[in-house]
């Protein structure tokens, strides 16, 4: 099977498992949700106030999220030791961390999708005229996030107290991430918008640097 | 196995650094005696990140060859290296709060360094959470990998904000006296030497620890 194949059927079934219970994802909105209303309690939100710090708000959110939300990725797999099972299939071991990868970042894009315009709304920050510059940031982002994200979710899994370690290890990597998302949100949400290309780069960079990383040390991560 | 006359002669050289650093070297116009602590601030920053780039290279080979000696290298050289750069983190403030008249400043260079021992630190404390030897290398080699190749983007990153560090004055035309320059040089080597000492020593630790577990083992199964 090849490496492509193979990526997309383990993605398939990340999603089917997934959709299957749902409680990821609605656990993950509920979290979020409750960090942008306790962010209001930190400054006084009004519309320009809120386009100075809402970026940077927002994209702290969704590294917290995400930093509780990629543990399950590999340690739903512990459960039943379907780990094992997964190394046995004659494919390219790397799929099997790029097929989660996949499955995160699409998790992970979704997540901020449905609150976006949630955030949007409660600090009345119009983003309609910008929808498509601010998905670019957040893709962009997104896979950053994703990629180193799965990768220490992997390591994470494999020591003591990791509900605690995978945030430790996760949010100093990613911080040119927030930085530079935030940056490039904050250009957009400007009047008028302009889309920062230094920091759409710049995430660019990071995120061909760390999934090439991933992909280096990708089976060296997943032997028993 | 460290010899005698090489740590002799690290002590040596750091008594020479400290004399010209507090002594030979003249005292700086404006900033004054405080200044001088500038030679080891330095320093150590440059010895830090040759310990940390050890790291990198500790982590990369023992991917490769799979020998628990490069991972030694690699935990050795991360302890120092933080230890550097505790030494750095608070020398800063020391000058700082005479000459800027502040402890602490979120400027680009003061940010970069301070995540940059955030991140090893997050290193060692992955180390504690993991017990089974050839695991903890692995994962933590891997982990290493990504911090390493995370710091340059620390440092792109942080710097496009405005910055109030001191700019290195060192080959700009002459206005600096060339003692000065010297005694950084010297300080340098003295904190190379200090840093090949202390990574030798942990090194040997970790490997006689090593030696040790395989006593216990080879116990164990004997009384049996």
């Amino acid at each position: 099977m090849t490496l492509a194949r193979a990526t997309g059927v383990i993605l398939a079934k990340e999603l089917r498992t997934e959709f299957r219970s749902r409680e990821l994802l609605g656990t993950t909105v509920v979290f979020v949700l409750i960090v942008i209303v306790l962010f209001s309690f930190t400054f006084n939100p009004t519309s320009t106030e809120s386009r100075r710090f809402g970026p940077g708000l927002l994209w702290l959110a969704f590294l917290f999220a995400g930093s509780l939300m990629l543990q399950s990725s590999f340690l739903r797999e512990q459960t039943n030791d379907t780990l094992a099972a997964l190394r046995l299939a004659p494919i390219d071991p790397f799929s099997i961390l790029a097929g989660k990868m996949a499955a995160n970042f699409l998790f992970l894009l979704l997540v901020e999708v449905i609150l976006l315009p949630v955030f949007a709304v409660l600090y009345n920050i119009a983003i309609l005229p910008v929808l498509g510059q601010l998905l670019l940031v957040l893709t962009l982002g997104t896979i950053g996030l994703a990629a180193t994200g799965t990768v220490f979710s992997a390591v994470a899994a494999q020591a003591r107290l990791r509900e605690l370690l995978l945030p430790l290890l996760l949010l100093p990597v990613l911080a040119p991430v927030l930085i530079a998302s935030t940056e490039a949100t904050i250009g957009v949400l400007r009047d008028p918008a302009e889309l920062s290309l230094v920091w759409l780069t710049f995430l660019a960079c990071f995120d061909v640097v760390f999934l090439t990383a991933a992909w280096m040390v990708g089976e060296y991560l997943l032997e028993e | 196995m460290i010899s005698a006359p090489s740590v002799v002669a690290v002590f040596l050289l750091l008594a020479a650094a400290s004399y010209g650093a507090l002594i030979w070297a003249p005292t700086e116009n404006t900033m004054g005696l405080v200044q001088r602590i500038f030679y080891f601030h330095v320093s150590s920053a440059w010895s830090g990140f040759v310990s940390f780039i050890l790291v990198f290279i500790g982590s990369i080979a023992y991917l490769r060859t799979r020998a628990l000696k490069w991972d030694w290298l690699s935990v050795a050289s991360a302890e120092v290296g933080v230890a550097f750069f505790t030494v750095v983190l608070v020398t800063g403030p020391i000058w700082a709060k005479p000459v800027w008249g502040i402890w602490w400043t979120w400027d680009a260079r003061l940010t970069s360094s301070f995540l940059l021992w955030v991140l090893f630190v997050s290193y060692l404390v992955l180390r504690t959470l993991v017990d089974e030897p050839e695991r903890r290398a692995l994962v933590s080699a891997v982990f290493g990998i990504f911090a390493c190749l995370d710091i340059p983007l620390v440092y792109f990153s942080i710097w496009w904000f405005r910055t109030q560090h001191p700019q290195p004055v060192i080959g700009d035309g002459g206005k600096l006296d060339p003692r000065m320059g010297w005694v950084l040089l010297l300080c340098w080597a003295a904190t190379l030497g200090v840093m090949t000492v202390l990574i030798r020593l942990r090194y040997r630790l970790e490997a006689l620890r090593a030696e040790v577990d395989d006593y216990r083992m080879n116990a164990a199964r004997e009384g049996r």
